[in-house]
Formats: C-alpha cells, sequence, structure tokens
C-alpha cells in the first residue's frame, strides 16, 4: 500500500517537474526564436499562396532575426496590423526610415518614411491592405521575418529578400 | 575532474536557460517592474519612481480610457514610453498643442490610441506624435511601489479637461 502510493507521488512530482520547465522554454522558445504560421488571403501573391484558398502555405517565422528591429529592403515581414491588434499581417519591406516612396493608392504621391517606420506592401497590389492604404508603419509593431515556406512539401524554398525594381524608392537614404 | 566539471556547467546553463524562460513568460504574459524616467507624468509620477505594470490588459484588449500606459516609442522601437490613455479608437480627441490657439478637435483612427502625459508642459506626445496603434502597447501601470511615501494605486488624471466631453 505504502510502495503504491510513493510511486503516485514521485509520479506527480516528476510531473510538475517537468511541465514547469517545459512550458515556459517552449513558449519562450516560440515568442524569441521561431514559430510556424500558415498564410491566408491574396495580398502576397504569387510569392505566397498562389493557389489561392485551395491551399494555404505555411511559413517558418524567424523572431530572433528581428530582435533589434533590423530589416532589409525586400524582406517578407509579420507584423501586428496597425488597424487591428488582433491580427496579424505578412507583407513586404519596400522602403526604410528616411526613403522616399512612390505610392500606389495613398492620398499623397511620395511619402517619405519618418524615423523609427518601415513601409511595407503586399506583392499582389490592388488586392492588398498595405502602406498605400494605412500609411508607414512603426518598427516596434514588427513581429517576424518570414524566412522560408514549410508547406506544402513541393512549395518548400527559402524566401528571397527581393525588391521589385518598379518599387525601389525614389531616394534612399544612403544616397 | 573534468566531467565533474562539465556536468556541473551543463546543469548552470540549464537553470539559467530554464529561469530566463520563466522569467520571459512573467514578463511578457504576467508583468513586471519597471522604473521609469522623465518629467512628462508628474505628479502622477515623478522621475526614477519604480512602479509595477501589468501585462494582462493588454492581452485582453482591456485598456481603457484614463490607464497610464507603457508603449514602445513609433520613432525608436527599442525605447519605451509612459503615458496616459486619453483616446481609444473612434473618441474625439482635442488634438491642439499648447502653443495653439484655436482648438481642434479629431477621432482617433481604429487600432489607435492617443496618450498623453499628465505633464502637459513638459510632454512630447501624441499632440506631437499624433495616435499610436494599439499594437504598441506593451502594458499597464497601476501600482507604484517607490518611493515609499507615494506608495499605492496610483491617482486619476489631473488633466480631466482633456478628455472629451460625450
Amino acid at each position: 500500500m505504502a510502495q503504491s502510493q510513493g510511486w503516485v507521488k514521485r509520479y506527480f512530482k516528476a510531473f510538475c517537474k517537468g511541465f514547469f520547465v517545459a512550458v515556459p522554454v517552449a513558449v519562450t522558445f516560440l515568442d524569441r526564436v521561431a514559430c510556424v504560421a500558415r498564410v491566408e488571403g491574396a495580398s502576397m501573391q504569387p510569392s505566397l499562396n498562389p493557389g489561392g484558398s485551395q491551399s494555404s502555405d505555411v511559413v517558418l517565422l524567424n523572431h530572433w532575426k528581428v530582435r533589434n528591429f533590423e530589416v532589409q529592403r525586400g524582406d517578407i515581414v509579420s507584423l501586428v496590423s496597425p488597424k487591428n491588434p488582433e491580427q496579424k499581417i505578412i507583407k513586404r519591406v519596400i522602403a526604410l526610415e528616411g526613403d522616399i516612396v512612390r505610392t500606389m493608392g495613398h492620398k499623397n504621391r511620395y511619402v517619405k518614411v519618418p524615423r523609427g517606420h518601415i513601409w511595407v506592401e503586399g506583392d499582389h497590389h490592388g488586392h492588398s491592405f498595405d502602406s498605400n492604404s494605412f500609411g508607414p508603419v512603426s518598427l516596434g509593431l514588427l513581429h517576424a521575418h518570414a524566412t522560408h515556406i514549410l508547406w506544402p512539401p513541393e512549395r518548400w524554398q527559402k524566401l528571397e529578400s527581393v525588391l521589385p525594381p518598379e518599387r525601389l524608392p525614389v531616394q534612399s537614404k544612403e544616397a | 575532474m573534468l566531467r565533474g566539471v562539465l556536468g556541473k556547467t551543463f546543469r548552470l546553463v540549464g537553470y539559467t536557460i530554464q529561469y530566463g524562460c520563466i522569467a520571459h513568460c512573467a514578463f511578457e504574459y504576467v508583468g513586471g517592474v519597471v522604473m521609469c524616467s522623465g518629467p512628462s507624468m508628474e505628479p502622477t509620477i515623478q522621475n526614477s519612481d519604480v512602479v509595477f505594470a501589468e501585462n494582462l490588459s493588454r492581452h485582453f484588449y482591456g485598456i481603457q480610457r484614463g490607464d497610464i500606459v507603457i508603449a514602445k516609442s513609433p520613432s525608436d522601437p527599442k525605447s519605451n514610453i509612459c503615458k496616459r490613455v486619453i483616446g481609444l479608437e473612434g473618441d474625439k480627441i482635442l488634438t491642439n498643442s499648447p502653443s495653439d490657439f484655436f482648438k481642434s478637435r479629431s477621432y482617433v483612427p481604429t487600432g489607435h490610441v492617443w496618450l498623453e502625459g499628465d505633464n502637459l508642459q513638459n510632454s512630447t506626445d501624441s499632440r506631437y506624435y499624433g495616435p499610436i496603434p494599439y499594437g504598441l502597447i506593451r502594458g499597464r501601470i497601476f501600482f507604484k511601489i517607490w518611493p515609499l511615501s507615494d506608495f499605492g494605486f496610483l491617482r486619476d488624471s489631473p488633466n480631466g479637461h482633456r478628455f472629451s466631453d460625450d
């Protein structure tokens, strides 16, 4: 009788110890290092979700790369939507602070990106709710850098940081 | 000898990672102690006061008008600002700076909040950089720990006139 009680107590202690180690470590890893996410919507076609609603891509989101808020033009990033904080949006970085952008559909024709902000656009112009609608976004809203497509297996690839030539900033900070 | 030292090192690293992760989860999802600097929230919060911030309201979208919040600075994501929420999305707020003669009113856009410091004369806030997205808010300050003479829950805004009338 005493032996079986001892077994239960030991099992319970081991479970608690494992739980309090595994859960914080896993949560910290998913928050700080990397996580995966399913992409919905057509705003990044053809780079992401070219099949539309039939097959959603699953991407690897790398938090570690943006821990110092360092992004390059052409990166595909996920950020908290400035219009709806419960939603994350995934777009491409077109311009960094100090660049002057020629907008497509914004109320001003040319916009200078203020300090601490970036200009993001979806690859599918016209079907994208991006900086052309809500203006430059603060870097504080940056969530992660999407580096690879993980699913479906035939679309397994590394996402390149390429800026379409027609979307180059009119004037860059380094120039 | 070497195996003993290696074993001890691994155990130390393991404990560091474990407690670091628990600390991250606590700060991110529950709350933490913060030291504030700057004059923009006087007299409610003085320079070098230590306060307690909770992060639950942000995750459950329970930030209300009159709350003091910590947010990432819109122009520098690595630094934090500490201000009071004057308007939530859809509210009508007074947007004029102290130097403007005429009052101008506008609406806070969806997904944004309007922040102002309690020390209106000496505060760089939404009157300067506009409304900030809700996603930049990191936590809500509700309790002051230091100095002990001011220990306790924080006062209401001394600038009641900045809140819009319905």
